[in-house]
């Protein structure tokens, strides 16, 4: 209950009402698509193929004739749930394990930073390309491939978090009354240490987005007709001459996601005043 | 200095051993036999056998890498499969357009990216600063791609003033150096300028504008010069997200260049080029950390000295 209500205070803030807004819309949009959109995404309709916006169609058509709003609608769906799939595999993963390098040391410690320092350098872009060459192409791959891709940031910010907080008296006090190291790590280490990683993660969901909609954009991602942002301009790029918005809308519908994202991230850091936690990355 | 360089690229081995046998692994771990994706339909199986040997796939796992990794290190990195020729002339006439496309986006991160974040930090909380900062959210939000192809829209088709792709005129860099730049101008002005203000407020500055020293004499000989080190270790660390940008844009633009190269053939699944061009990617990543250690080395002292 407590969350909840610091999350309204941070919506009445006036950068947080902006960015909260936008993302219940596009949350909205994600969770509701079918009954949102105005048209079926998958109807096509050629002689109306590629008309600009109007009274009808307001954002226009592409190039089989297919409500443009209604798809970034739908693609609102798939552009979320790839990416908070990925990202919450991704913060699950990445806390277990530096939770466990932090805490345990030792060879572990060595191998996981020896890890995450080797991927640290990699744009999660080439990283996810490399996985994706492995695992093959489709949604379920660009999920898996995006999880590792971030897992060294959130498996980094984690082993920070639990190496400071393990020397703290109360932790060591715990560990000499005889609690085991599961209750040691999760009853006071991840309570302690989660609140910079969520953040962390939410700011990468945003960052998810823009990898899932230029994999998406590769013609890497979802397979057609399931409208996703990255591959509705990919198939845009042959009409930029003559019907721009094919791009234009769906583009703007990923910046203004992740400019809210990282709005409402950033109102977020203020309020919880983590910004020094966070650097630690 | 020198002893220090040779040290960094010591260190360099173990993980460019580590990439290459991810790399290599790349081949096996794809689901399917890779033959199949060779063969014709109907091959009889002397036919898939021959194959098979001419590929070494019967060896023993530890001597097909030790072979790759020789033939690697040689410039011999196999055979295309879509395209037929060796996989080496591929990147050489792909990578010289990587390359100037990557350093000049570089070039132009850096200097823009300096100049504004130290002009905000100078005239903090001015209507110039809200606009670097505005800048800064657009370019670190906006996908580079979507960026890319509004640039066409705009200068390219809509004014005319630039080819819409390729990269047979030197013109033909200026939209795709812009793209990537705006991000990695993004990145460098967002840090230059916490940087500076963090620099503002020590002690020492105080000192000088209490001795009257001019306040620009101070922002531009003092605070600029101590933020430079924040600022060139985040470069050194995010290099390659700079470089990671050109692949995308490279596609965009249809610009020859090994990003549009990689996506190509992964999209054909032309592994010996998927390996390749992952292959000189890691290189460049690599190289360029090591640049930017290089520069952190000559700036500060103390890290050449703690490498000793």
């Amino acid at each position: 209950m407590s969350a909840l209500r610091f999350l309204w205070g941070v919506a009445r803030t006036p950068r947080g009402a902006v960015s909260a807004a936008v993302l219940v819309l596009v949350i909205l949009c994600a969770l509701f698509a079918p009954w949102l959109a105005p048209y079926d995404y998958a109807i096509q309709n050629l002689p109306g193929a590629n008309t600009s916006p109007n009274a009808a169609h307001w954002m226009g058509t592409d190039e089989f004739g297919r409500d443009l709003m209604s798809r970034i609608i739908h693609g609102a769906r798939t552009s979320l749930s790839v990416a908070i799939t990925a990202i919450g595999i991704s913060v699950v993963a990445g806390m277990t394990l530096g939770a466990m390098a932090g805490y345990f040391g030792g060879i572990f410690d060595r191998v996981v930073t020896a890890v995450v320092d080797l991927t640290w350098s990699f744009p999660e872009i080439l990283i996810a390309l490399l996985l994706i060459a492995i695992i093959g192409t489709g949604t379920e791959s660009i999920i898996i491939a995006i999880a590792i891709a971030y897992l060294a940031q959130f498996t980094r910010l984690t082993r920070a978090q639990v190496m400071a907080l393990r020397s703290e008296t109360y932790v060591e006090a715990t560990v000499n009354l005889g609690a085991g190291h599961a209750h040691v790590i999760f009853r006071h280490l991840l309570p302690n240490a989660i609140t910079p990683v969520i953040v962390a993660g939410m700011l990468a969901t945003g960052d998810a987005i823009i990898l899932e909609a230029t994999l998406g954009f590769f013609g890497l991602g979802a397979q057609p007709p399931t409208p996703s942002w990255g591959a509705m301009m990919s198939s845009g790029t042959a009409q930029i001459f003559i019907a721009p918005w094919i791009i234009l809308f769906p583009g703007a519908a990923i910046a203004v996601t992740v400019i809210a994202i990282n709005l409402f991230g950033d109102a977020l850091i203020d309020a919880l005043d983590i910004r020094n936690r966070l650097r630690e990355v | 200095m020198l002893l220090f360089i040779v040290k960094r690229l010591l260190l360099l081995i173990p993980v460019f051993l580590a990439i290459s046998v991810v790399i290599f692994m790349l081949v096996h771990l794809v689901p399917g036999d890779p033959i199949d994706s060779i063969l014709r339909v109907g091959a009889t199986p002397a036919e898939r056998a021959a194959l098979v040997a001419r590929y070494g796939l019967d060896q023993p796992i530890l001597t097909q890498y030790v072979t790759w990794f020789g033939k690697m290190v040689l410039g011999d990195l196999g055979d295309a499969i879509i395209l037929r020729r060796p996989v080496a002339d591929l990147i050489a006439m792909n990578l010289p357009h990587s390359l100037a496309l990557g350093s000049l986006a570089l070039v132009f991160s850096t200097v823009v990216g300096i100049t504004a974040g130290a002009l905000a930090a100078i005239f903090r909380d001015t209507w110039f600063d809200r606009g670097v900062m505005t800048l800064i959210l657009l370019g670190s939000t906006v996908p580079s791609f979507w960026l890319g192809l509004l640039m066409i829209m705009l200068f390219a088709v809509t004014l005319g003033w630039f080819p819409v792709s390729g990269a047979r005129t030197a013109s033909a860099l200026v939209l795709p150096v812009l793209t990537i730049g705006l991000g990695g101008v993004a990145l460098v002005a967002r840090v230059t300028r916490v940087a500076m203000m963090d620099i503002a407020r020590r002690d020492f500055v105080m000192m000088l504008h209490a001795k009257g020293v001019s306040r620009w004499r101070i922002e531009l000989g003092s605070v600029l010069r101590h933020a430079m080190m924040p600022v060139v270790t985040i470069l050194s660390l995010r290099i390659g997200w700079i470089l990671g940008g050109a692949v995308a844009v490279e596609f965009v633009f249809a610009r020859p260049g090994l990003g549009s190269l990689l996506i190509t053939s992964l999209n054909q699944r032309d592994y010996p080029v998927v390996q390749g061009c992952l292959l000189m990617l890691a290189i460049a990543v690599m190289l360029g950390t090591l640049l930017g250690d290089i520069l952190q080395a000559m700036m500060d002292p103390r890290i050449r000295e703690g490498m000793k």
